[in-house]
């Protein structure tokens, strides 16, 4: 156990090296940066002053000295310019260069600065990561229970009536992306001119004009404006974790302890409760936390319709705004967040099975 | 004046415009279900109903992007009028003597007709879709089949890389890929050189382990694949085509690309995992047996025997792609700014959703349909072909 946790490990480290190198180098691809030197320069610099402006503040050299830099592995940049004032990766401003440290990269907990909310990127990228934390937690409070359910009571009697019905919904929902969901959603519920909001306005049943805000913010969380984003990103994760845990529980259904138990006179409640349920509910498991990639995805949808200024709103306008260094933390987040749940869904995946436990 | 349209009359003028679909759609089906016992697994489709629906949904999409150019009732890309964010059923106050009259499905915000840019987009989302689709097919068996088949060291290897792209959130990954400053600096070309080799190598294999020992047959075949695949090749992914007939506009190429990049490391596992499974079979010791080569027995032994699973894939990954490419469009990181496919309208309407819906719902319920048909269609695939 121990020795496939190392190794879990080591590949999970590999694979973080990788995957940050490729965001580092597709973010800091020399037109990017001269598009940085433009914005952070002026706008009308030459095409001299804009290499001139790359080469001083760091960005010149190879890539991997760069990524070494960002890493922290690397002592950070030091140039001296003509006047004789020593700038660096790692000097503050007004900082003597002497006491400055020499290595200033994500592993000693220095992010570099975000052009676009003008300050350091951790601090802002935890705050915006809170607020996602929020509606996370949410959407898993909606969208677990809902689809083991569905799954479990469509896979417990396959071909019934009740398990055409769910998984027709399942392959409905499935088939909605976040994007098409939300809009579905917002023209039902929270528009002034469609849906239901002017019929129960005009019964006087809602005091505002629409029944669901199609707004949210993270500083005033309600079930008004919570609601609509929360059941856009559950309604797509619904119908996958719904599929998977019907084939499984269909499965376990057929197994032979659970014919056994039948005979013996155990009530089909019981069977499915006490029998089926446990051993049904170690595949979904997997999906759940493999759906937490997927989950980013959608409150990054989300969170650009609804306005929530969250994390995936926050790598959207980085990416828009040309934003390297707050791109390059949400990367690092991003990546981490897949690591760790591909992580914890291999292992729990053994600890769950006592079959591959065992050998 | 006339008055606007009811609700009543914008769906009957609706499925008038819709006349050449209808009339494709009796006729497939009509020959389809007089000769189904002879048409093999597709014939078999006809024996499920929910099969039945998910192919009609597909279809009606697949003939509207055919027909397109007829049910159109105005330019997609043209404004109309001085009057925008119409209602569904409005009058076209402006309309010239020729000119149709009414906005079925209502005006955006820049007074485009919706229900045009629905039709169209319907073609500028199935001309991209299956074909990215299929590429990313193209990659993923011709990667899947030998890690699968050899196992070791190759397996480890490609594994390793199909992960590596799995870990990257996709939005973040486009975001990274679909830009207008990458362009500049040529991956999308190299990416695409890459990823286009891959139908020549894989057909060019086929033929040659087949034929190799009939020279005449096997010059033949492996001479066509390569003259016609890397004619494509040279215009596809370079745009270097002497003849001109093959090109793709940069920034399409770039949507592309991307979206076979995503795909292809998915089906690299799938293959991967149905050849695994299928390689302790009987008829593959037979085959080892006679002496056939290790390419012979992966590609005409055991591929032919996945086809069950690789074509229900199939269908759901082109639902998937077309959830993808929407979500660039959602993003602005689509092929053009006015162009009418649905994840850009979509993005366009948004932004009056709450006072003018119909501009978004409209593309946004297409896309879900489409997307549905898919499924639904993928879902009747895989019960008819587990019955026999």
């Amino acid at each position: 156990m121990l020795i496939f946790i190392a190794r879990r490990l080591g590949i999970m480290l590999l694979t973080a090296f990788v995957l940050t190198f490729v965001v580092f180098f597709l973010t800091n691809l020399p037109p990017n940066l001269e598009k940085l030197a433009r914005s952070e320069g002026s706008v009308r610099m030459s095409d001299e002053s804009v290499t001139a402006w790359i080469e001083q503040n760091g960005h010149g050299g190879s890539v991997l000295t760069r990524y070494g830099q960002w890493l922290g592995m690397v002592p950070g940049w030091v140039l001296t310019d003509e006047k004789g004032v020593t700038r660096g990766r790692c000097i503050a401003q007004r900082q003597d260069p002497a006491e400055a440290s020499r290595f200033c990269g994500i592993l000693q907990g220095d992010w570099g600065n975000s052009t676009f909310f003008k300050k350091a990127v951790l601090p802002s990228l935890g705050e915006k990561l809170g607020a996602t934390g929020w509606l996370m937690l949410w959407v898993m409070i909606v969208m677990v229970p809902t689809a083991l359910v569905i799954g479990v009571v469509s896979g417990m009697r396959e071909g019934t009536r009740t398990d055409r019905a769910l998984s027709t919904f399942s392959i409905a929902s499935t088939a909605t992306p976040e994007y098409v969901s939300g809009v579905i959603l917002v023209a039902l519920f929270a528009s002034p001119v469609t849906g239901l909001s002017p019929i129960l306005a005009e019964w006087g049943w809602i005091d505002g004009k629409t029944l669901f805000l199609g707004a949210a913010s993270p500083d005033k969380i309600t079930f008004w404006s919570f609601t609509l984003p929360v059941l856009t990103i559950a309604l797509y994760g619904i119908g996958y974790i719904a599929r998977m845990t019907r084939a499984s529980m269909t499965e376990v259904m057929t197994a032979q302890y659970i014919r056994t138990a039948r005979l013996k006179g155990v009530s089909f409640g019981q069977v499915v409760i006490r029998h089926a349920l446990r051993n049904a509910l170690i595949a979904p498991f997997t999906v759940i936390m493999l759906q937490f990639p997927w989950l980013l995805n959608g409150v990054v949808i989300v969170e650009t319709l609804f306005n929530y200024k969250g994390f995936g709103w926050t790598l959207v306008q980085a990416a828009g705004n040309n934003d390297i260094n707050l791109l390059l933390g949400c990367s690092v987040v991003a990546v981490f967040v897949v690591l760790v749940t591909q992580l914890i869904s291999d292992i729990g995946y053994v600890f769950l099975n006592p079959r591959i436990r065992i050998s | 004046m006339d008055d606007a349209l009811t609700w009543g009359a914008i769906i009957g003028q609706i499925l008038m415009q819709f006349l050449p679909v209808w009339i494709a759609l009796v006729a497939t089906y009509a020959v389809s279900i007089t000769f189904k016992r002879r048409l093999g697994l597709y014939g078999k489709l006809f024996d499920s109903p929910v099969g039945m629906i998910g192919f009609g949904i597909v279809m009606f999409w697949v003939f509207t992007a055919v027909f397109a150019d007829q049910i159109v009732t105005f330019d997609p890309l043209a404004q109309l009028g001085s009057k925008k964010n119409l209602a569904p059923g409005s009058v076209f106050a402006d309309a010239a003597e020729d000119q149709y009259k009414y906005f079925l499905f209502g005006g955006d915000h820049l007074a485009r007709d919706v229900f045009s840019r629905m039709v169209m987009g319907a073609r500028s989302v199935l001309s991209i879709a299956p074909a990215a689709t299929a590429f990313a097919f193209m990659v993923g068996i011709t990667l899947g089949v030998p890690a699968g088949y050899f196992g070791g060291r190759l397996d480890t290897t490609l594994s390793f890389v199909a992960n590596l792209v799995l870990a990257f959130p996709v939005i973040l990954l486009f975001y990274l890929l679909v830009t207008p400053e990458i362009r500049l600096t040529g991956i999308p070309v190299v990416l695409a050189a890459l990823l286009f080799i891959f139908p020549i190598v894989f057909l060019t294999i086929l033929f040659n382990s087949r034929y190799f020992t009939d020279p005449k047959k096997r010059n033949l075949y492996v001479g066509m694949v390569l003259v016609v695949g890397l004619w494509a090749y040279s215009g596809l992914a370079f745009n270097m085509d002497p003849l001109g007939v093959w090109s793709m506009d940069p920034n399409l190429l770039n949507v592309f690309v991307s979206v076979v990049f995503v795909n292809s490391p998915t089906v690299f596992r799938i293959v991967r995992g149905i050849v695994m499974d299928l390689k302790a079979r009987d008829y593959v010791a037979a085959g080892q047996t006679r002496g056939e080569g290790p390419w012979y027995i992966m590609l005409w032994e055991i591929l032919p025997n996945a086809r069950g699973p690789l074509i229900v894939d199939f269908c759901l990954r082109i639902g998937y792609t077309t959830i993808l490419l929407g979500t660039l469009g959602f993003f602005g990181l689509g092929v053009a700014p006015d162009s009418p496919d649905w994840g850009s309208t979509i993005d366009d309407g948004r932004k009056t959703l709450s006072l003018f819906p119909h501009a978004a719902v409209v593309p946004a319920l297409a896309l879900m349909s489409l997307v549905l048909g898919l499924n639904l269609l993928a879902d009747g695939l895989r019960e008819e072909s587990l019955r026999d």
